[in-house]
Order: C-alpha cells, then sequence, then structure tokens
C-alpha cells in the first residue's frame, strides 16, 4: 500500500486508452494451415521422403551408369556392392537403376490415377451434395451399392478388359475404381456446408450460386481434399503394386510392384531382390500416410 | 448464517500452446449456508473455472497453483481424488450449460439417476432408491415420473433434460448446488420456469446455490448476494439490492446499464464498449482500464485493492478510494439510478 | 424398426442384383473366351463346346439365364475343370480355407485392436501411445504383401518356425492371418483411439465426474459404450478389406482358398467360376454388411426409438 502517495485522479480519456489492439496480426486459412504443416516434425519428413522419391525417379536412371535392361549373366545375383548398390538380378541388370525406373512407374501411376480418382469424386460428391434431394439420395446408394465390392476385384477384372502392358490402362483402371471414398467424403463435406449459417447469410446478401461455391463451399472444403488426395495416393501405390505382385498385369518397364514380385523366387539366396523393392513401396506408402496425417491436424479449423 | 465454504487466493492457469492463461487470479469469496449466491460476468471472466476449481473436475491442461476451498474440514483443494469423489454429486453437486449434451445418451433416465444414488447412498434397496427417485422427479416437477424413468435422454425436451440434471444433482441432499449457466441453452419460456425451480428447491431443500450466469437480469427475484467477476477477478460483492442500487463498481453499472428496459422508446442501448482482455498476457493495473467510462490514470498504473464499503458490500476501484470524490454531476446521475 | 429392418433388406437384394449385372457385363467384356489356349483347339470344336453351353446365344439370353440362375444359387459349372465338379461344389471346397483365415484374421484385428486404441486413448502421448502411434502407422504404410514376405522370409526361411506356405496344419495359418490381419488391426486400434479421446472430451463424461463416479466408471461404462458405436459402422469396410486382402495372400502363401482360384479364373476367363465365385463373395459381404448396420440400429438406442414406435416425445 506504499504506492499511495502517487494516486493520480486524472480521468483519461477514451481516445488515449489503447482499444482493441489487434495482438496477432490477421492470417489466411491456407497460411495458417501451412504454418502448423511446416511444425509437425512427421509431416515435414514425409514430405522430404516424397521430394527424395521424386529426384530419385526423375534422375536416378539419367545419374546412374547403367540401363534397366542392361544385361550382364556373368554378374548375376550379386549382393549390394560398391558398383551395384542394391545388388542385381537373375539377369545381372542393375538393381539400383531397376529400381529408379521402378520409382517413375510407381509414383506415376500412383499420382495420375489418385488424381483421376479425385476428380471423379469431387465431380460426384459435389454434385451430388449440391442438389440434394432424391438425387442425392440416388447417387448416394449407388456409390454404396458398388462399394460392397473390394476395389481390387475391379481392378482384377478391369485389368483384364484392358489391354495390357499400357502403362495408361493401369491408370484407369486404378483412378476409375477407386473414387467412391473421396465422393462420399465431398458429399459430406458440402452437404453440411451447404446449410451453415454463413452460406445462408451469403444467399441473403445476393450472392449468386457459382459465388457461393467458389467462395464458400470449395475453400472450406480444400482441407478434407487435400487430405483425400495424400490419403489416396498410397492407396494407388498399393493397388498398383498389388495388381502386379499377383501377376495380373505386367509392363514392359517392372514397376517396384514387379520387381518385388520377381524377386519372391529366390527369397531364400537374395533376399535383396525383393527386399529394397518392398522397402521403397513402404516407405513411399509411409511417407504419405505421415503426410496426409499431418495435412489433416494442420487443416484443422479447430487449430488457428 | 453459517458459512459453508471460503475460497481463499485461488489462482488457476491454463496451458495452451499460446502460453500461460490466467483464468483466475487470487480470488477470496465466501458462501454462507442457505443462500443463493448469483456470480455474474462475460465469458472469459473466470466464472466457470472458479465453480469447476472447487470440484477439482478442472480440464488436463488447467492447473491451481494457488489458493485453499475451505469445505467443513476440509481443504477441497488439496484432497486427494479418492476422497473428492465422495464430495462430487453428495456434499457438493454442479449441474452444467448445455442439457443436451450432459446425459450420456446411451443411458436411461432411470439408470443416470440410480447411479448417484448407487455411488453415494449404498445402504439403499433397489426399492428405496426407486422410490427416492420418483419423489425426485415430482419435486422437478416431471410429469409421469415412471415412464420418464424408462426413456432415454433424447426422447425428452431441452427442458426436462434440465430438470432430469437438477433432480440428479439434489438426489443425495447436497449443501451446496453450483449451477454453471443452467438455462443459457434453454429458450426464454424455459428460463424463468428453471430459474423459479431452482430457488424453490433450495429453500425446500436447504441447499445453498451458487448461480453462475452472464445474464444480470435474471438474478432479480432469485439471488441473495451477487458477486460480479471480470477479467478472471471478483470486482464486487454485495446483496441483491445493493447491486441494483447502489453498485459502486463502472463494470456493474455497465452492466446494469445494458440490459434494455421495456419503456426505451428511442433511446438508444448502451453496450459496454470494447471486448474481454487477453489473459494471456501479464496485468498491471486494474482489468477494466480500457473499457471503463471512469478511467484514471492510477486505474492504468495500480492494481485497484478491495474496499470494503459496508460489512457485506466490497468493490475494486480505485473510485472507493477515500481521497476520490465524484464530480457533483457524477454524484448525481448515481443517485438517481 | 421394422421399416428400417425391411428397407435394408431390399436394398441388399437390389445391390446383389446389381452386383451380378455389373459382373456379368465386365466378364463378356474381355476380350477372349474360356476356350482360348496357347494352341487353338479347332473352331468346330470350340463352336461345340460354345453350345454345349450355352453361350452361342444372344448375350440377353445368357444375362437372363445367368440372372435365373443366380436367383437361386446355382452357379453353373467350371469350364475348365474336366470333372464334373460344379461351381458350388468348387465354393465348397475351398471357401472354408479363406473362411478361416479371414475370420482369424478379423478377430486378431477386433481382439487386439479395440483395447490397444483404449490403451492409446487412456495414455495419451506417453509412451504406450507413441508406441501404437508408430505401430499402426506402420501396419498401415506397408502393404500386406510386403508384410506376408517379410513373415515368410523370418520365420520360415531363416528361422524355419513355421512351414513356409500351403495348408494342412495349424501352423500354416499363423502367417497368412497376422498378414491379413496386420492394416485392419492398424485401422481399428485407431479409430478406436479417436472414438474414445472424442467422447472423454464430451459433456457427459464431465456430468459423469461430477457426479462422483470413479475413473474405472468414467472410463469403461460410459465412455466405452458410446465410444464402441462408431466402431460397429467400420467393422463393415474391414470385411471387406478382409477378403480383398486374401486374394493377394492366398496366392504367397499357396492357400486353396476362394480368392486365389477367382485370380485364376479371371485370368483364365473361365466365365462361370469368374461369375460364381465374384457372385459369392458379394452376397456373402453384402449379407455381412446388412448384419452389421442392423446391429448398429439395435445397439444405438438414438435409432432404435426414433425409428421405431414413436414414443411420447417430451413436452415441458
Amino acid at each position: 500500500m506504499e504506492e499511495q502517495q502517487n494516486l493520480s485522479f486524472r480521468r483519461v480519456p477514451q481516445e488515449e486508452r489503447k482499444t482493441d489492439t489487434i495482438l496477432r496480426p490477421p492470417s489466411t486459412y491456407l497460411k495458417d494451415s501451412l504454418y502448423n504443416l511446416s511444425k509437425n516434425p512427421l509431416g515435414m519428413i514425409g514430405t522430404t521422403v516424397i521430394i527424395f522419391m521424386i529426384l530419385f525417379a526423375i534422375f536416378g536412371p539419367i545419374v546412374l551408369p547403367y540401363s534397366y535392361d542392361q544385361q550382364n549373366l556373368r554378374n548375376n545375383f550379386q549382393p549390394p556392392s560398391a558398383e551395384h548398390w542394391m545388388g542385381t538380378d537373375n539377369l545381372g541388370r542393375d538393381m539400383t537403376v531397376r529400381i529408379a525406373y521402378g520409382a517413375r512407374i510407381s509414383l506415376q501411376v500412383g499420382f495420375t490415377a489418385s488424381l483421376l480418382s479425385l476428380t471423379i469424386g469431387i465431380f460426384y460428391g459435389a454434385i451430388s451434395g449440391f442438389i440434394g434431394g432424391n438425387t442425392d439420395l440416388v447417387m448416394m446408394r449407388f456409390v454404396e451399392i458398388i462399394s460392397s465390392v473390394p476395389q481390387i476385384l475391379y481392378i482384377i477384372l478391369l485389368s483384364q478388359v484392358m489391354p495390357k502392358g499400357e502403362i495408361t490402362n493401369i491408370i484407369y483402371v486404378i483412378g476409375l475404381t477407386g473414387w467412391m471414398q473421396t465422393a462420399r467424403v465431398v458429399r459430406g463435406d458440402v452437404f453440411s456446408l451447404k446449410t451453415r449459417e454463413y452460406v445462408l447469410a451469403a444467399r441473403v446478401s445476393g450472392v449468386s450460386n457459382f459465388g457461393i461455391i467458389s467462395k464458400h463451399l470449395i475453400p472450406n472444403a480444400i482441407g478434407p481434399i487435400i487430405v483425400s488426395l495424400t490419403m489416396s495416393v498410397p492407396g494407388a501405390i498399393f493397388n498398383e503394386a498389388a495388381l502386379r505382385f499377383i501377376g495380373a498385369v505386367g509392363t514392359t518397364i517392372p514397376s517396384w510392384g514387379d520387381l518385388a514380385r520377381d524377386g519372391m523366387g529366390a527369397i531364400r539366396s537374395s533376399p535383396h531382390l525383393t527386399i529394397y523393392p518392398s522397402l521403397f513401396i513402404s516407405v513411399t506408402i509411409l511417407a504419405f500416410t505421415l503426410l496426409s496425417d499431418a495435412l489433416q491436424q494442420a487443416f484443422d479449423p479447430k487449430k488457428r | 448464517m453459517a458459512t459453508l465454504l471460503t475460497v481463499e487466493d485461488l489462482k488457476v492457469t491454463f496451458s495452451t500452446k499460446f502460453g500461460q492463461v490466467n483464468a483466475v487470479n487470487n480470488i477470496s469469496f465466501t458462501m454462507n449456508e442457505g443462500e443463493i449466491l448469483a456470480v455474474v460476468g462475460e465469458s472469459g471472466s473466470g466464472k466457470s473455472v472458479t465453480a469447476l476449481s472447487i470440484l477439482q473436475l478442472l480440464a488436463k491442461n488447467g492447473r491451481i497453483r494457488n489458493g485453499v476451498v475451505s469445505f467443513g474440514d476440509h481443504n477441497l483443494v488439496t484432497m486427494p481424488e479418492g476422497e473428492m469423489r465422495k464430495v462430487r454429486g453428495a456434499e457438493i453437486s454442479m449441474i452444467f450449460q448445455d442439457p443436451m449434451s450432459c446425459l450420456n445418451p446411451v443411458f436411461t433416465v432411470e439408470y443416470q439417476m440410480e447411479e448417484v444414488l448407487r455411488f453415494h447412498k449404498k445402504e439403499m434397496s433397489r426399492e428405496q432408491r426407486h422410490s427416492r427417485m420418483i419423489e425426485m422427479l415430482e419435486l422437478v416437477q416431471i410429469s409421469n415420473p415412471e415412464q420418464r424413468l424408462k426413456q432415454y435422454p433424447h426422447e425428452l425436451s431441452g427442458g426436462m433434460r434440465q430438470r432430469v440434471m437438477i433432480a440428479i444433482s439434489l438426489l443425495c441432499q447436497p449443501k451446496l448446488l453450483i449451477a454453471d449457466e443452467p438455462t443459457t441453452a434453454l429458450d426464454v419460456t424455459i428460463q424463468a420456469q428453471i430459474v423459479n425451480l431452482i430457488k424453490e428447491l433450495s429453500r425446500q431443500l436447504h441447499t445453498s446455490v451458487m448461480l453462475i450466469t452472464h445474464n444480470l437480469g435474471m438474478v432479480a427475484g432469485m439471488a441473495d448476494r451477487v458477486q460480479v467477476m471480470y477479467g478472471g477477478e471478483i470486482v464486487e460483492t454485495a446483496p441483491i439490492d445493493v447491486i441494483f442500487y447502489g453498485s459502486r463498481h463502472p463494470y456493474t453499472s455497465g452492466l446494469l446499464k445494458a440490459l434494455p428496459k421495456p419503456n426505451m422508446g428511442d433511446e438508444p442501448l448502451h453496450p459496454i464498449p470494447g471486448s474481454t482482455p487477453d489473459l494471456l498476457l501479464d496485468h498491471i493495473g486494474c482489468m477494466f482500464y480500457e473499457r471503463c467510462d471512469y478511467a484514471m490514470e492510477c486505474c492504468r498504473d495500480l492494481t485497484p485493492p478491495k474496499y470494503r464499503i459496508s460489512s457485506d458490500h466490497m468493490a475494486k476501484c480505485w473510485r472507493c478510494h477515500p481521497d476520490f470524490s465524484e464530480t457533483a454531476e457524477e454524484k448525481e446521475v448515481r443517485e438517481a439510478r | 424398426m421394422v421399416n428400417y429392418v425391411i428397407k435394408r433388406v431390399l436394398l441388399a437384394i437390389l445391390t446383389i442384383f446389381v452386383i451380378a449385372t455389373l459382373v456379368f457385363v465386365l466378364s463378356r467384356a474381355i476380350p477372349g473366351g474360356p476356350f482360348d489356349r496357347e494352341r487353338p483347339l479347332p473352331p468346330t470344336v470350340i463352336e461345340n463346346l460354345n453350345r454345349k453351353y450355352g453361350l452361342d446365344q444372344p448375350l440377353f439370353n445368357q444375362y437372363l439365364l445367368f440372372m435365373r440362375n443366380v436367383a437361386v444359387l446355382d452357379f453353373g459349372i467350371s469350364y475348365h475343370l474336366l470333372g464334373d465338379e460344379t461351381v458350388n461344389e468348387l465354393i465348397a471346397r475351398t471357401f472354408p480355407v479363406s473362411c478361416l483365415v479371414g475370420v482369424w484374421a478379423f478377430a486378431l484385428a477386433v481382439l487386439c485392436g479395440i483395447p490397444f486404441g483404449i490403451i492409446s486413448a487412456l495414455m495419451e502421448n506417453r509412451p504406450p501411445d507413441v508406441f501404437f502411434k508408430i505401430m499402426t502407422t506402420l501396419f498401415i504404410s506397408i502393404p500386406s504383401f510386403v508384410v506376408a514376405a517379410l513373415l515368410q522370409y523370418t520365420l520360415a526361411v531363416r528361422l524355419g518356425w513355421l512351414p513356409v506356405a500351403m495348408w494342412g496344419s495349424w501352423k500354416q495359418v499363423v502367417m497368412p492371418v497376422i498378414a491379413l490381419s496386420a492394416g485392419p488391426l492398424a485401422t481399428i486400434t485407431r479409430f478406436t483411439r479417436a472414438s474414445m479421446r472424442e467422447v472423454l472430451d464430451s459433456d457427459y463424461i464431465r456430468t459423469a465426474r461430477a457426479k462422483g463416479a470413479s475413473s474405472f466408471t468414467v472410463t469403461y461404462v460410459h465412455a466405452l459404450r458410446n465410444a464402441l458405436l462408431p466402431i460397429v459402422t467400420v467393422a463393415g469396410p474391414m470385411f471387406i478389406s478382409i477378403i480383398g486382402g486374401s486374394l493377394v495372400i492366398e496366392r504367397i502363401f499357396a492357400l486353396p482358398g476362394l480368392g486365389w482360384r477367382l485370380v485364376q479364373a479371371i485370368t483364365g476367363r473361365d466365365y462361370s467360376v469368374i461369375m460364381g465365385l465374384t457372385i459369392f463373395y458379394a452376397i456373402l459381404l453384402i449379407a455381412i454388411l446388412l448384419v452389421v448396420d442392423l446391429l448398429y440400429a439395435f445397439i444405438d438406442p438414438r435409432i432404435k426409438i426414433s425409428q421405431g414406435s414413436r414414443s411420447s416425445e417430451g413436452g415441458d
């Protein structure tokens, strides 16, 4: 109570008192989410691995001194060494280069196929969710019905219908059979967003349908869409690998699945033939899973 | 009246990713037997946190840093969990804001009511429990109690669910009932019913009530004493008449002025400008400085002490300082109320 | 309640027919026929065979015949098997194998997944939770055939504890079951954890604690009951992925099961087997999904009551 001596009862007018100071600068949803993501160590690891894989796929075959079909029968079944980092296969071909080429195929298929299924899924889901009513009911029932069958079964069936050997066909096959999950998610989001108060507020202010979709619905659905994308890429890679592994399909340039399958025959003597491709498959899928987990947390609007 | 509960120097913080939030900042108050104390304040004033601290029900990131809560012979802050459980629901009960989500959707009303009795009154038999529950449901004015017992929460309306919550909380005849914004989520017509119900039951069962609300208007005709909180501190405490007609803290008068009155006509409304303070920072001076119509330099630099205006009236404001004198017009305005 | 059941059953039947049609179309769209060989058979022979099996009839007639057969669950004869085994008999022979592996995999996933998830939720961010997070992330990412190959290599080839493949003793069931259950186990663990966490943060849990409930009661009586509900909805897709996974696992472990026979039939264009087995799987899956749906409706009182008799909604 010693401060008593200096009490000043001078009134301080409103202008002098700072009110409503802005403590943190405003930020957009995107910036906040990316910031959240960068803070997530696992997410960063995932991203790094993916970037590495992409670089490996692009530059590996260029930088490495061997070609993927360069045979050297005296040098076959070599374990990993300084010359052949990942050993050689049954025909003496360098595994490192083959895995790099495999990366090209697997990653291409993975990205493109999931992009395809994502696009189909987004359109289907958005239309269904936005129109609502009986159309939505029927469309979603349809999705429910065809989801009753395991995707891999569709893939196997469809892959027989398409001519073998073309990479685009595999992309189509996987892309055309994997859109259901995304459609459900997008439809759910659009449906719930549609009835949010801020959409109603926008309508009341006279915003057009297109304006609502582009300014309100899509930006709020971007988060789940991106998460969906990162979740479907590993699925596509897995399906591609599984398809090759059971021998239902093959292309001239082998993908990781092919390599893993080929290696199975010599698993006792030269396990590295199976281990390396399997490792690459697993690590890539793992990286995407980590990334999608991290993205999911980053885009959570409650964490802004 | 005898003292029921004493809170001394209670300080509660929450650790968030932005830093530590000072939710309750060294507050002290008492509750007496048989009285209804209204704790009033905006969101973020610390009123709910205070209540949860009494029963050690804070979320995981909340810590009671300091303070003593005396209830009977015990200090509730340091009481071990096992003992605390015997207090909760039996000696001190609490009901919460949103009756829609406060009842477990997969259990019947009967199950959830009986639970309290099974926890605390183990000596009662099934039939005794059953008749006690029926009795209680009738006391909270629920019709067809036998039928209601068998129903699930989602089959009842909001008002009914809150009555059930009240019934559950009073089954063991606690000495204190803490009601945290019990009517905020209900329709206006139901609000008055619930509030009256609580008041009636409090008298009937001799249960003290700590009624937490942000609505000063609801408190009239119900509470015996009022405690106003702001920014984690108690800024004024007084009996109800004094609060309404003789309050000394600018925040309290601000709240009263902000209440719309029935005969206002074209008179503009008087909200309190600005928004609640950021509790992340360590604060110097009065918490209400930035929004106060009467702010002075000393308010900015020094935290006002608690002034005893009379035996049951306390206010935390520099204007209560003996050296302070209001201008003539201020005094007029104040006394005209 | 009855309405709900009827609706779901009708939908299930509709689904079966849609799938059957889809399969018919797809199997006929595959280029080539069931009698293609490396060295082509003389055309007259093919013609005769086609006529014998009704393959020379217009597509639509074939379709009608097919649908009629599906309705009576007669899956016809395999075109490749020289013996007189019908597809039905083929199913009877191979399904028990797949079923055994599948059921065990599901049981393992659920019986381990749920407790793991609960532990993970209760010990949020502490060592057990971290361990499970790592484990589930790995299991979700590593493809089942890699797990299978790994198991084969370590347990069978290097350590010799278990036989590498084939069918016969209980030892040969272990690795397939583990490989098949890895992914579903991870999913159930994660899902349980998320569900428990969400429930534990809800208001009614706070009410229970305010009533003086012990942690045990709060967790295992109040929270669990609510948390388990959504898990039932995951059970359906889980079955789907287990059945899908068996196609690959059976190949790796050379199990004489339904899945592998189906893949062989597809690559070999054995129409009737393709359709028979696929329809069989479809019926099986849809029946399971139906059961799961109805089960969920039964245990969630919110659906049970509101779908059923309109009981008196509380007025005030």
